[in-house]
């Protein structure tokens, strides 16, 4: 089999913690990470930033039906979630369908995003939850 | 600058060709629009191919040679090349054989458009066309096409109140538009509730929401206008062509009701050919999933945003409408081999203008426009089109 | 020189299946629940494992304690089900809380006593001044064959301890360990499901190794076990720790706050220290907790823990076991099997 180990690997520091960047120039807040700012261009001072990971669901989709390495998880939904901070993303909130809703409030959690098979790497990273009152 | 018209067109049956390969359709549609523009393989200066993903669909790259070749025009080394926008690749492939006319480079230049997607499993050619959207950010969290649309469809129905019946009306009006097309995929009319009761992709898509799994091929002939009436009785003149992008992902959007793409693109070929929306007479658009062309006869400025569901749900855009669009059956209903697609969209609106589209045939057609996007709206090719 | 507990975070899946329904699935006595003093069990979601439960643990711990994950020089996390064979657990913990790289790690395997292997691993480092903080986790999606006696208790839980000598919230005042070399459970290498001796993990393992590791440490710290508020013993079932506490000395009542396996099962590497951890949730400064867990193959490690003022700044800066405990979403059988990859496809 062929890994993508390399590729995951790159990814970790977003994949895990939700690093992206924040252009000092403008004030804006970028994830997935991006190097140049569109707003500013070459006047952009970009530096890593550490997203709260916490955010709403801005719209969502349950998929019943997937590409092959997501056959076996099905239903699961998906959703463009806009952080706190500003930039949106796309990822996986773990709830029933019926919990998910527009303008729902989500945090983060470490979960299994896909695996490379019987014998590959396994993927790690974020995935959302509804942000119910905190549990405690 | 140089005006260009199309001088000869050619497109396959559209389907599950379990018969043929990618280079037999090829063959069978390159043959097609040669035979109909009557110019010789000498006169041939260039050919441009649309094809998305040969290399994930049949392990072929390298499809600009092989396309030449399989043509029968190897031993003229002429140059082919192959495009590729995603799902627009056709469209691309139409606006470069416009850019090397218009210019003064080329004078006849083949556009065509291929892809063979049955050789592989739905999975496979799920996993192929989510290459399209941003693989590193969308599609490894899980993200495949229906699932994007699915969330303008769920923003686009909460924002504007545009309901699931008006989605399943395009579905319904563009099977029936294929009924009327010989070489559409599918040829059995559809109603409302089939799709409702159609299993759920992506919620809230169902399966009769989504363009199929096809195989096929387009090409079109291109000449400059002023030589055109020596090749065909009918020439059709392309009076706008029209390309613009925005970002890979969907979430980067300024606003994910409307492909901006698309926006920017049309206003462009409205300008470049002098014309407002009204004066459409005709339009293809792409219908890759049933909101989609809500979304497009809205950001084309056909109708206001938001009132997209109500033209289709009054019967602005059927084939009796005021904007018959997608004659064809679209890619819902004719089909969607992706790199085929924007050629065939151009295919179709020839015949139109021409007057050679049988049954389906909108009358005194003279204008007719061409909407081809790539991915989720990363990119949007507009071409407009006159008898 | 002290050292402790600086921070403590807990995490156990939302999912339960009841010991009823596994019963029902295999046909098995209608009272199996009652004779194991187990109703039901924790159930990992699909996309949770070791890994993903110990990362939850630890960001828990981190953020109970306040604690700068650079300061770690040591992470240790114990498993009997580490999802990789080669590859630790312990990396990619670190990465996602944040730690510098320079820290050591390894993964830790001992059956049920890893975790606690791994908090005396760090009491070493920290005490002998080579780390500032240690961070050691009990983390485990355990395993029991379809309709194996194990299947009842086979939990998914996991802990996490923030090891220092500064700042402590309870200090650890001695441990001590019982080790033998006893066969009373185990899983060869590429195997899906443990085997066990049936009644062999009774008398000459769980009874023997915590009944010597626990006597000695009472022995080493001069006390009787009226001395202490708490005590926690590893609970592969929920008989076992009420007889081996009664044997020992101790109350139902000492044992009662960090006795979860009634209504979690054995999380396995997590059980005692899941059961610590809901002790450390409700006990008050200056309360001494004793703690003894169990691994199989086999040994026992037993802990004298006094409780500093502490406790109260960082107790409910992070969700207490109770709290997961009260979220619970029940599975039948059918889910429970896909839930855990029972189903080969």
């Amino acid at each position: 089999m062929t890994s993508k180990a390399p590729r995951f690997w790159r990814c970790i520091p977003q994949r895990y913690n939700l690093i992206g960047t924040h252009c000092h120039n403008c004030g804006e807040y970028y994830f997935p990470p991006r190097t140049l700012c569109p707003n500013c261009r070459r006047d952009a001072k970009i530096e890593d930033y550490k997203f709260k990971g916490t955010g709403k669901v801005v719209t969502y989709t349950t998929i019943y039906n997937a590409t092959e390495d997501f056959d076996r998880m099905t239903p699961y939904s998906l959703a463009i979630i806009q952080l706190d901070e500003g930039p949106r993303l796309t990822g996986q909130v773990v709830a029933a369908p019926e919990e998910m809703r527009i303008g729902m409030r989500v945090k983060p959690v470490f979960r299994i995003l896909g695996k490379e098979g019987e014998r590959g790497i396994i993927y790690y990273g974020t995935k959302f939850v509804p942000a119910e009152e905190e549990i405690r | 600058m140089r005006p260009v018209s199309i001088i000869g067109v050619g497109c396959t049956k559209f389907g599950e060709r379990w018969d043929d390969s990618l280079r037999d359709l090829v063959v069978e549609t390159g043959v097609a629009a040669i035979e109909d523009s009557g110019v010789t393989g000498e006169e041939i200066d260039a050919l441009y191919v649309g094809n998305m993903s040969g290399g994930r669909f049949v392990e072929q790259e390298h499809i600009g040679a092989l396309i030449a070749d399989y043509a029968g025009l190897s031993r003229l080394h002429i140059p082919s090349t192959r495009v590729e926008a995603a799902c627009a690749s056709g469209g691309l492939a139409l606006r470069q054989a416009f850019l090397a006319v218009a210019s003064g480079y080329c004078d006849i230049v083949i556009a065509a458009g291929v892809e063979k997607m049955t050789d592989v499993s739905s999975g496979v050619a799920a996993d192929a066309l989510a290459a399209a959207a941003d693989r590193e950010w969308e599609c490894f969290f899980g993200a495949t096409f229906p699932a994007l649309y699915a969330m303008m469809a769920r923003l686009h129905m909460r924002r504007f109140g545009t309901t699931r019946d008006q989605l399943s009306l395009v579905a319904v009006k563009n099977h029936h538009h294929g009924c009327l097309n010989p070489i559409s995929q599918y040829q059995t009319e559809i109603t409302v509730e089939d799709v409702l009761c159609s299993p759920m992709v992506a919620d809230p898509l169902h399966i009769l929401d989504c363009s199929p799994i096809t195989d096929g091929a387009a090409a079109l002939v291109l000449a400059p206008a002023e030589i055109a009436k020596k090749y065909s009785d009918t020439p059709i003149r392309i009076l706008a062509s029209a390309q613009a992008s925005d970002t890979l992902a969907l979430h980067d959007r300024r606003d994910l009701t409307t492909l901006d793409a698309t926006v920017h693109a049309g206003r462009s070929a409205f300008q470049q050919a002098g014309l407002t929306p009204p004066q459409i007479d005709l339009a293809e658009v792409h219908d890759c999933f049933t909101i989609a062309e809500i979304l497009a006869i809205e950001d084309l400025g056909f109708v206001p945003k938001g009132s997209g569901g109500k033209a289709v749900e009054d019967g602005m855009t059927a084939l009796s409408g005021a904007l018959p669009v997608n004659t064809s059956g679209g890619l819902k209903a004719c089909g969607h081999p992706v790199g085929a697609t924007g050629i065939k969209q151009a295919y179709e609106i020839a015949l139109q203008l021409r007057g050679e589209a049988g049954k389906r045939q909108v009358d005194e057609a003279e204008f007719g426009l061409a909407h081809n996007v790539g991915g989720s709206g990363g990119t949007a090719i507009v071409h407009i089109f006159s008898r | 020189m002290p050292a402790g507990i600086v921070s403590y975070g807990a995490y156990i899946p939302k999912y339960r299946i009841r010991v009823d329904e596994i019963a029902r699935v295999w046909g098995d006595d209608d009272d199996i629940a009652r004779n194991l003093n187990v109703y039901e069990k924790s159930v990992p979601d699909s996309d949770e494992d070791a890994v993903t439960m110990a990362v939850e643990s630890a960001r828990n711990a981190i953020s109970r304690g306040e604690v700068d994950p650079c300061r770690i020089g040591a992470i240790y996390s114990g498993s009997e089900s580490h999802p990789y064979a080669v590859k630790p657990t312990s990396t990619i913990v670190g990465e996602a809380i944040g730690c510098s790289c320079s820290y050591t790690a390894a993964d830790f395997e001992f059956a049920c006593k890893a975790g606690t292997a791994a908090i005396q691993a760090c009491l070493g480092l920290v005490g002998s001044k080579l780390i500032d903080l240690g961070l050691a986790i009990g983390t485990d999606v355990s395993q029991g064959a379809p309709g194996d006696a194990l299947e009842y208790t086979a939990a998914a839980g996991s802990a996490a301890y923030v090891i220092g000598r500064e700042d402590l919230a309870a200090e650890i005042e001695g441990t001590v360990s019982f080790t033998t070399d006893t066969p009373d459970f185990w899983r060869r290498e590429g195997m899906p499901y443990p085997e066990h001796g049936g009644r062999f993990t009774g008398e000459p393992a769980y009874f023997k190794h915590v009944t010597s590791a626990a006597r000695g440490l009472l022995e080493k710290m001069g006390a009787r076990p009226e001395d202490y508020d708490y005590a926690v013993f590893h609970q592969p079932n929920g008989k076992f720790p009420i007889r081996v506490a009664r044997k020992l000395g101790f109350s139902k009542d000492q044992i009662a706050p960090g006795l979860m396996v009634p209504m979690i099962g054995n999380t396995y590497s997590g059980a005692a220290l899941i059961g610590l951890a809901a002790t450390l949730d409700q006990a008050r400064p200056d309360d001494r907790i004793f703690v003894t867990s169990f691994g199989s193959g086999a040994g026992s490690d037993a802990f004298s823990i006094r409780v500093t003022d502490r406790i109260d700044e960082i107790r409910d800066k992070a969700p207490s076991v109770r709290d997961y405990i009260g979220k619970a979403e029940y599975l039948d059988y059918a889910k429970y099997a896909k839930h855990k990859g029972k189903l080969r496809l």
